[in-house]
């Protein structure tokens, strides 16, 4: 965010950029990325991540917070709304799987084309104003959204009750031959997306998502939207049109969102409202800020801690944490665990608002930025010792 | 590449209070035009309607053949018309070969093109375009420092890189040295000059008569919204109308 | 005609609670240049306020009967509220009026975390972008949600209006109305118009509408800006606080009471008009009367879902066709 680099500026040190970014350097980000993302199953497994389940959350909230970082962290513009794209992405998938069958290409493709045309809609309407009004207009339209879809849009959405497939449902291509009326698992081609086949759909899903927002942040059209982050005056008096740019990205963004939500419905076919819900919304911008808002990994590392954290937090119960600290006296152990307590199993939101306000309070730029101060400190410290050895050589000034 | 600027009867007030009444401009191709006048005299409103960011309530302003009037400022940039502020605008936070590429592609793709696949640092044009004119402004060696740590000075260079590189046929200067130390003033001075040389035509709103006189070759006189005279600079020393003006000509 | 009065009635004791809130966070924005997202939180906290001094009122102390017995032929046990044992009737009337005595708990207490939260947090995002300031407010929002969460538990907690104002005022010619939320009517009325003559007839409120329209200004003036800021966080938790007090017998309060009527209460400012004080009121009482009559059957049967939607579609219009809201000055919040 904008005071990471507001900051006083040491003259001896001129301020530079972002390291380099070469096409080679990126491919080489792509290649690290690639493996990391295959091999999850095998690395989450010591740090008591690995199951299918926590493993394709990851995955799917890692392509939500890539395509938030896209707007919020390009061009500045805080959209309080996502989640009504993820949750339209989501029914849309379901209605998908109700009406064409279990395949989930159509959901997929039609969940990230709902996503795309809901956020024009609202991103016309919305990009007329910036900052905070920016914020409370998505925020007003998706509560809109969440609002409709509990009520009225209840034949659609099932209301309270969540979007689920029937065995009934028409299904048209899903093949009902000979008394058989298939599973209700969504497929790839006959390729049941259970466990660890869903999580590779979704790992593979996250891969393209994350070169393409690489391509974007390396090309003109990222430029011109981390422009209008920086100067929309200067921008306009450039010749350049600030609204579809803006309006674009807003686009982008929605359509991943959409894509995350279908891809939610890929791993478990069913859709409710609440993932419209403010929360929601609120969740996806705390990934991307404590990622890293603007870096491209940082939005994903935000996914996956938040995730992590959350399956860690929200498992532990007050028996485990007497457990754990059962080596402790009484006197201590019963108030510490008392006020852990407040943290974990249902405290995990509490948690959550913590966090929440430490990094913006202290790290507002994510875990990237605490991972870029502490490798500049230790430069710095490296080039002391040099310094030191060869301080007889250097002429006095 | 130099345009003409014809401001025809223009006529702007706001409630009340004339801003402008009866402005006529002719600025010639290829000449460094001077709007000079004391505080009030209505150069921001005119300037203002230059830009496309007031619309006069009479009159014409023609850009070449175009008229600027009811244009957004993005149009008015890309018909040829670039403009420099008081206080430098720019990209703060990018580099500064990132801030003269920005306009390069204004100049090549039009006012909005999505163009997401390419490389930006594998464009060799429009690198070498923006290095180039880093260069000529003085601020190649810093290309990857982030512009809000430059001085006044150095960011008012970049602002003008950046309108150069678009290769205006206009370009409108206000007050390019306010709040800029002696040095950077002549600095400033001395790089406008060579920049004139191009060819290109350029209106200066100026204050500081140091500045108006070492640049101009014709200015124009503002006050209460009227041009009260026109002529070269040594003409416009010497006039009793100015002198009043200015209060007993206490800048002159 | 009567359904119409009756709508009206409807929706001003719910636009008085917008009001409320929504007053208290433009004279945040207008003063302090901040955007509080925990000002529902506020609401929320004095609506916890009414709940525990209930509770606390009504800890009872039980007696077994030494006469009556239950159906089982174990002694009946008899609780009475403490507060009622020791001072009888008194006592019965203190807890039957525990929401209006709640007021009297809550200015402190709404004053003190006002300032604390202004002192320990806010003050640090003056000069940070708006964008930082939603972020961190709306983490604090969700902490103290959860801290009543973990207290009060989920569900919603019914609170009562005093017995004598508990039944419905009939106005005749079907116009029923309850008394309670008549009083709420009142009583925000009565709050808007303190904070109003405040702001309007002290010196220290000349120096906060001094700054709303230019803080630098003011600054410049030597006067103390901060301890007045601090002030103001203050006096809108209070007024916030004290809506929230009086809101429990109309909605049972739950931890996320806060956040519903946050989001609501910004769509009030900005239609309104961001910075403008009488905007806030006006557009509080406007969006209650229009959500009232948007849930009326005969609208609801021709639009349906209106009334679940009709204040954002209000504000996205007036956001649309007058940008800066319907009292809204030039150059607030542009960027």
């Amino acid at each position: 965010m904008s005071t990471a680099t507001a900051a006083p500026v040491s003259k001896a040190i001129p301020q530079v950029g972002e390291p380099k970014a070469t096409s080679k350097g990126d491919l080489m980000t792509l290649a690290i990325f690639i493996a990391v993302v295959l091999t999850a199953p095998i690395w989450a497994i010591p740090i008591g991540a690995g199951y299918p389940d926590l493993l394709q959350k990851f995955a799917i909230f890692g392509v939500f917070a890539i395509g938030f970082n896209i707007l919020f962290g390009l061009t500045g513009y805080l959209s309080f709304g996502h989640a009504a794209f993820l949750g339209g992405g989501s029914y849309i998938a379901v209605w998908s799987f109700k009406l064409l069958g279990m395949n989930i290409l159509p959901a997929v493709l039609f969940g990230t084309l709902f996503g795309g045309l809901f956020a024009l809609a609202i991103g016309f309407v919305a990009l007329r104003r910036s900052g905070i009004y920016f914020s409370i207009l998505t925020l007003a339209f998706a509560q809109m959204s969440y609002n409709l879809a509990y009520s009225v849009l209840t034949p659609v959405t099932n209301g309270e009750t969540g979007l689920r497939v029937l065995r009934d449902d028409p299904r048209i291509f899903d093949d009902k031959s000979g008394g058989y009326d298939g599973t209700l698992i969504g497929n790839l081609f006959g390729l049941e997306m259970t466990g660890y086949t869903a999580f590779y759909f979704c790992a593979s899903v996250l891969i393209i998502a994350f070169y393409i927002s690489q391509r974007i942040f390396r090309s003109p059209f990222g430029l011109m939207l981390r422009a209008i982050k920086n100067n929309q005056t200067r921008m306009k008096f450039t010749g350049l049109n600030t609204r579809p740019y803006a309006l674009t990205a807003f686009v982008i963004s929605g359509m991943y969102a959409g894509l995350a939500g279908s891809l939610m419905a890929v791993t478990d076919p069913l859709a409710g409202a609440e993932r419209m819900q403010w929360t929601a919304s609120g969740e996806v911008v705390l990934m991307t800020i404590l990622g890293g808002t603007g870096t491209l990994l940082g939005p994903i590392l935000g996914a996956v801690s938040i995730k992590y954290f959350e399956n860690i937090f929200s498992a532990y119960n007050k028996s485990q944490l007497l457990d754990t600290f059962s080596f402790l006296p009484d006197s201590i152990a019963e108030p510490l665990v008392s006020v852990l307590g407040l943290f974990v199993g249902e405290g995990w939101h509490l948690t959550l608002g913590v966090l929440f306000m430490l990094i913006v309070i202290y790290l507002p730029g994510g875990l990237m930025e605490g991972a870029r101060r502490v490798s500049a400190m230790l430069r710095k410290r490296k080039a002391e010792k040099t310094d030191a050895s060869s301080g007889q050589t250097t002429p006095a000034e | 590449m130099s345009g003409t600027l014809k401001v025809t009867d223009v006529n702007k007030s706001f409630g009340g209070l004339k801003a402008l009444s009866e402005v006529n401009l002719n600025i010639e191709s290829g000449t460094v035009h001077a709007i000079i006048g004391p505080n009030g005299a209505g150069k921001s409103t005119l300037l203002n309607v230059l830009i496309g960011k007031l619309e006069p309530d009479t009159g014409t302003v023609m850009f070449n053949d175009i008229s600027l009037l009811g244009m957004t400022p993005h149009e008015i940039n890309q018909v040829g018309v670039s403009r420099v502020f008081q206080t430098p605008e720019i990209f703060g936070e990018m580099t500064l070969l990132e801030n003269v590429t920005i306009p390069c592609y204004a100049k090549r793709d039009g006012s909005f093109k999505i163009n997401p696949w390419p490389r930006v640092d594998e464009d060799e044009d429009v690198q070498s375009k923006a290095m180039a004119l880093l260069e000529d402004v003085g601020l190649a060696d810093k290309k990857d420092v982030i512009a809000n740590s430059l001085s006044r000075g150095d960011k008012r260079r970049l602002e003008l890189a950046m309108c150069l590189v678009q290769e205006p046929e206009l370009l409108l200067l206000d007050e390019p040295t306010a709040g800029m130390s002696r040095a950077d003033t002549n600095n400033t001075i001395e790089l406008l000059k060579k920049i004139s040389a191009r060819g290109l035509t350029m209106v200066v709103i100026e204050h500081d008569m140091h500045v108006v006189f070492s640049l101009a070759e014709k200015s124009t006189v503002l006050a209460q919204g009227t041009p009260i005279v026109e002529g070269k600079p040594d003409e416009i020393k010497g006039d009793p109308k100015v002198q009043e003006a200015y209060l007993g000509g206490a800048h002159l | 005609m009567e359904a119409i009065i009756l709508q009206i009635l409807n929706g001003l004791d719910k636009g008085g609670a917008y009001a409320l809130i929504a007053l208290g966070l433009t004279l945040i924005f207008g003063t302090l240049g901040v955007v509080n997202f925990a000002h529902g939180a506020l609401f929320m906290l004095g609506a916890f306020v009414a709940v525990t001094l209930n509770h606390v009122m009504t800890l009872e102390k039980v007696v077994l009967s030494e006469t009556e017995t239950t159906a089982w032929g174990t002694p009946l046990e008899i609780r009475t509220p403490y507060i009622e044992d020791w001072f009888g009737e008194t006592g019965a009337f203190l807890v039957d009026y525990s929401v209006p005595f709640a007021l009297i708990v809550a200015v402190p207490f709404m004053l003190m975390v006002g300032i604390a939260m202004e002192r320990g947090l806010i003050r640090y995002f003056y000069k940070r972008p708006h964008a930082e300031q939603i972020l961190v407010t709306f983490g604090l929002a969700i902490v103290l949600g959860e801290i009543i969460k973990k207290f009060y538990g989920a569900n919603p907690i019914p609170q009562s209006a005093p017995e004598a104002f508990a039944g419905s005022i009939d106005f005749g010619s079907g116009i029923v109305y309850p008394y309670w939320r008549l009083v709420y009517l009142f009583f925000s009325l009565a709050v808007i118009g303190a904070v109003m003559a405040f702001l309007q007839f002290t010196t220290f409120g000349m120096v906060v509408r001094a700054g709303m329209q230019d803080r630098e200004t003011v600054g410049l003036m030597g006067i103390n800006i901060t301890r007045r800021f601090t002030i103001v966080f203050g006096l809108a938790a209070v007024v916030a606080g004290l809506a929230g007090v009086m809101y429990t017998p109309i909605l049972p309060p739950d931890y996320h009471m806060g956040m519903d009527f946050l989001v609501l209460s910004f769509v009030v400012v900005v239609v309104g008009g961001m910075g403008s004080l009488g905007g806030a009121v006006a557009a509080g009482f406007l969006l209650g009367i229009l959500q009232s009559f948007a849930s009326m059957q005969e609208v609801t049967s021709i639009l349906p879902g209106i009334d679940q939607i009709i204040i954002y579609l209000v504000a996205v219009v007036i956001l649309l066709v007058r940008p800066r809201g319907l009292l809204g000055r030039k150059g607030v919040f542009e960027d």
